[in-house]
């Protein structure tokens, strides 16, 4: 598989996690693991531009995807506009959940690239934060929807 | 002074105040932890990369109550990958007690021997009776599951009155499942001469369900031994690093110089992290047995199980109040749940709401008693707002239900009975002195913002229409004590340490500023906030002061992060250690211009002599002479650097009024929030943007215990909601945007004039969603729900109401047609 646009090729056990293979064998720790039951989407990774809850995926069954995990959002040190828009609109405070809801807001926009508030609340109902009480969340959904170079940065790598 | 902020719209955060000397304070400064966390380059405990590190699987017990017979660890050990693996009685000497309770509240408090690792007897379902250490985690959890353990089931204590009734025992040993009784009467009589001539009296039992606090990042930590030596570095998701060193310290016997203490990037704690827990003692144990560095990792079903819990507590409120609605007495018993054992603070957070039952309001007689039970349950403990959340549900519902007793509507009552804003200082009938407070402005403002004449008008035409969705508008005033905490008082309520802070602001050669915390944050933006006090004070820019954190080698003295306290009572502590330094820099300023340091003036980073403003001395360059010390006054000492230990003379009391608009389904029972306003005040706000992020979490988190979330334990005492898919924590579909606002009245008690906002919202927030289902379900003769209020709760209850009526109707049609 690519993740981040590097190629990765391992011998892995077959019940290896997705998430135990970004996290633990390639070292990607930005991808969080927040439950057991595919409930919280800490560990939202992209798999072919569409978000998918890691700690739900086989790595096997990545085999020959193109994965982007949150460390390859940014681009030569600057952030990805979604990321630019957390900071902004203070949509992050103890910051676990945030590499999840950011992929998962790529991967929504890319649907979606002119949501209404409570489509936006409706996209994100599978990612779970404690701190913020989505408040501001919304808000930098929102905000990164209304950024011009959103289109042309894309999901990443 | 109050003042009243009418702005509703907030400038955008980027905009406004780059900060530049004076005028930092107060700016809506964007965090600087942001970028890390953004980017996946903030360090997690999990995210820790530590060679060698073996990896541990606790064995629990799926019982919640029962005898250990025996533990055969032969198949674990043979298992692959497996490097050791050990029952209770076999690291039973590794401690020199149980984990610690720094809490006794009361001189005969019960409190049973909590090990680590259980050796003869289990009390909850989660309770950890072995250990297996492995070379991979997935390695380790085979292993786990190849533990065989003879149990032998004793009953289950779940309920707390039947625990109270001593029928069976949780800990045999103590003879009682009472735990202690505590109370605070000042004047029993007076409170009994009140009920007895009050016009109206109100008599309510509420339930605090237990809450799971369900931090996203679940709890972990790490030990590494040193090579030589003995000494051992502790790498923990907890709130409180130095308290923990010193409880290690106490329960292992390493020498506390030794020990170090760290807290990475945390993902939260809402108090679930203030503790000391067995894994921590389980982990140092292995790390000095094996010599290795071991890790563990919670998964959330153990974050559910094994760590603890909020609220539980059955509460019964009277008030007394005379025929316009005054109140004369607050009277309260209390029973609360303590769950198995005590943890570090668990017997204390009924206390921490002992003081505020009579909520915001003037009255003169008080009554608290509360009976505390061990139960086979998960402890409790700190979860955000802890005692004070309860305290503020139970008085502002009763207060709902006096309002309608004597006629009034809610916001009257609660306008007849406020502390009024010119008796501040106030001392209140449960012996506290409110520092500074005005809380009709909140309420006014609150009403407004939600529209509540509106909401009002629509709700009386959607009854008059026969319409099936109810709407219905709640109110909740709180004042709550923050700022934890005066350490006398501390002393008073026997609690086994400090309430100070302490901080170093330090100056480097070049002039950038090292600021030393003894508070540890866990989301709150500390970095961000504290480095905006001090850039303030010496009029440099926020990116010239860092912010040091969370480590015990580098910041040896500090009482961490809860309670609302780290800004009133840390953020004092690093304001006055910047004013030291800059009383320093000016003794070594007025030296170097020959001038008396009261000819100084400093401002914007540069001191400059009065009446000569071409005459100065900027800050970078004292910070030089102090480093070279070639040109120094008399007497004076080398370097910049300042420490303070600040311990405050009172709490501070924060205080607001929050606005539920409801929406009710009369034939599903779902409950919809339509509108959430807030109107906080929390004194001087440093960071706005910070701390509106801090009352939207908190709200959050109220309105889930409102609606969702409940830890249900069935009558063997088995948890039944110990995943996110059973446990219901809120997602962004469920809940509205917020409306803030916020009033200013500062605090006198400390020099920034601030009060603490972490919990505000959780406190205000649950009686005002359930006040307001309550509104709207009131033309039905409905008074009361249960929290939280599910559809099926809801719906059961319209039913109720409904028949109860239509009964009621052909009981008096039959009366009518009597002849």
């Amino acid at each position: 598989m690519t993740v981040n646009g590097v190629q990765e090729e391992h011998d892995v056990e077959p019940r290896l996690l997705l998430v135990h293979y970004l996290r633990d064998v390639l070292g990607l720790t930005g991808t969080n693991v927040g439950c057991d039951t595919t409930s919280c989407g800490a560990c939202t990774v992209l798999i072919d531009g569409e978000s998918v809850k890691s700690c739900t995926v086989l790595a096997v069954q990545a085999d020959g995807d193109a994965l982007t995990t949150i460390e390859g959002m940014a681009r030569d040190g600057t952030m990805h506009p979604i990321q630019q828009a957390f900071q902004e609109n203070h949509g992050l405070q103890c910051g676990y959940c945030t590499p999840g809801m950011v992929m998962a807001i790529s991967s929504f926009l890319a649907e979606n690239p002119d949501p209404t508030e409570a489509e936006v609340r409706i996209g994100l109902e599978g990612n779970l934060c404690r701190c913020t009480g989505y408040h501001n969340i919304v808000q930098a959904a929102l905000a990164a929807a209304r950024t011009p170079e959103l289109s042309s940065w894309g999901a990443g790598r | 002074m109050t003042t009243v902020d009418t702005a509703t719209e907030s400038p955008p955060a980027a905009a406004v105040g780059h900060g530049f000397g004076a005028g930092v304070l107060g700016t809506r400064q964007l965090r600087r932890e942001d970028p890390a966390l953004l980017t996946g380059e903030a360090r997690f405990i999990d995210d820790l990369q530590v060679p060698g590190a073996l990896h541990v699987v606790l064995v629990r017990s799926p019982y919640a109550h029962a005898a250990v017979r025996s533990v055969d660890l032969s198949e674990a050990l043979a298992s692959p990958g497996v490097v050791a693996a050990y029952a209770g009685a076999d690291l039973r000497d590794a401690w020199a007690g149980g984990l610690p309770c720094a809490w006794s509240v009361t001189a005969d408090m019960k409190a049973p021997l909590h090990l680590p690792l259980a050796v003869e007897q289990v009390a909850y379902v989660g309770d950890a009776v072995a250990v297996v250490v492995a070379r991979s985690g997935y390695e380790a959890a085979d292993a786990a599951a190849a533990v065989v353990v003879d149990y032998e089931p004793l009953p289950a204590v779940v309920d707390l009155e039947a625990a109270r009734s001593d029928v069976e025992l949780v800990h045999p040993s103590l003879g009682t499942n009472i735990s202690y009784v505590w109370e605070l009467i000042p004047d029993a009589d007076a409170v009994a001469q009140a009920f007895a001539k009050a016009t109206h009296v109100v008599s309510e039992r509420y339930i605090q369900q237990r809450l799971i606090p369900a931090a996203m990042e679940p709890r972990g930590v790490c030990v590494v031994p040193e090579p030589f030596g003995g000494g051992l570095t502790v790498y923990s998701s907890t709130q409180i690093p130095h308290i923990l060193r010193t409880m290690l310290a106490v329960t292992t016997g390493v020498a506390e110089s030794r020990l170090r203490v760290v807290a990475p990037s945390v993902g939260g704690g809402f108090g679930s992290k203030l503790n000391v827990y067995a894994e921590e003692l389980v982990c140092v144990a292995l790390a000095r047995k094996l010599g290795q560095p071991v890790r563990w990792t919670e998964e959330r079903m153990e974050a559910a199980q094994a760590t603890i819990q909020g609220r539980g507590q059955i509460q019964d409120i009277e008030l007394a109040a005379d025929a316009d609605g005054k109140l004369l007495a607050v009277r309260v018993e209390l029973l609360a749940d303590m769950g198995a054992y005590l943890q570090l603070v668990t017997p204390g957070i009924p206390l921490l709401g002992a003081f505020l039952y009579h909520g915001v309001y003037d009255v003169r007689s008080y009554s608290f008693r509360c009976t505390s039970v061990f139960t086979t349950k998960t402890p409790t403990d700190a979860y955000r707002g802890a005692g004070r959340p309860e305290a503020t549900y139970a008085i502002e519902r009763a207060m709902d239900v006096l309002a309608r007793k004597v006629g009034i509507a809610p916001e009257e009552i609660r306008r007849r009975n406020y502390i009024g804003a010119d008796k501040f200082p106030y001392a209140s009938p449960a012996g506290l002195v409110f520092d500074s407070g005005n809380y009709e402005p909140t309420l006014t403002r609150a009403l407004e913002i939600a529209k509540v004449d509106e909401v009002r008008s629509e709700q009386a035409n959607r009854r008059a229409t026969g319409s099936t969705r109810q709407l219905g508008v709640g109110i909740s005033t709180y004042v709550e004590m923050c700022g934890l905490a005066p350490s006398r008082v501390l002393a008073s309520l026997n609690y086994s340490a400090g309430g100070w802070e302490a901080a170093t602001v330090r100056v480097m050669p070049t002039a950038k500023v090292q600021v030393v915390t003894g508070t540890t944050p866990h989301g709150q933006g500390h970095e961000t906030s504290w480095s905006m006090i001090v850039a303030d004070r010496l009029g440099i820019p926020p990116e010239d002061v860092e912010v040091l954190h969370s480590d015990t080698a580098v910041s040896p003295f500090g009482m961490d992060t809860y309670g609302s306290r780290s800004l009133a009572v840390g953020g004092t502590a690093i304001a006055l250690a910047t004013d030291r330094v800059i009383d320093k820099a000016r003794r070594i300023a007025a030296h170097q211009l020959e001038v008396d340091e009261a000819d100084l003036v400093y401002e914007a980073g540069s001191f400059a002599v009065r009446g000569s403003p071409d005459r100065t001395m900027a800050f970078a360059a004292v910070a030089f002479e102090a480093f070279t010390a070639h040109n120094l006054p008399e007497g004076t000492e080398p370097l910049l650097e300042a420490s303070v230990t600040w311990d405050p003379p009172n709490f501070t009391f924060p205080f607001g009024t929050h606005v539920a608009v409801v929406e009710v389904d009369e034939e599903t029972g779902g409950v919809r929030l339509v509108s959430y306003a807030a109107v906080d005040d929390c004194g001087n706000q440093v960071n706005p943007l910070i701390v509106e992020g801090q009352v939207h979490g908190g709200i959050a988190q109220g309105v889930a215990q409102a609606l969702w979330e409940e830890a249900v334990y069935d009558e063997a005492g088995n948890l039944l909601t110990s995943s996110f898919a059973d446990y219901l924590v809120p997602s962004a579909a469920e809940l509205p945007s917020f409306d803030l606002d916020h009033t200013v009245t500062p605090s006198p008690t400390n020099l920034l004039g601030v009060k603490g906002v972490g919990e505000a919202g959780t406190i205000g927030s649950a009686p005002a969603v359930i006040n307001a289902i309550v509104d709207a379900l009131s033309h039905l003769g409905v008074t009361g729900i249960e929290m939280p209020a599910s559809p099926e709760r809801v719906w059961s209850l319209v039913k109720a109401a409904k028949s109860a009526s239509a009964a009621a109707n052909s009981e008096s049609t039959a009366q009518e047609a009597r002849p």
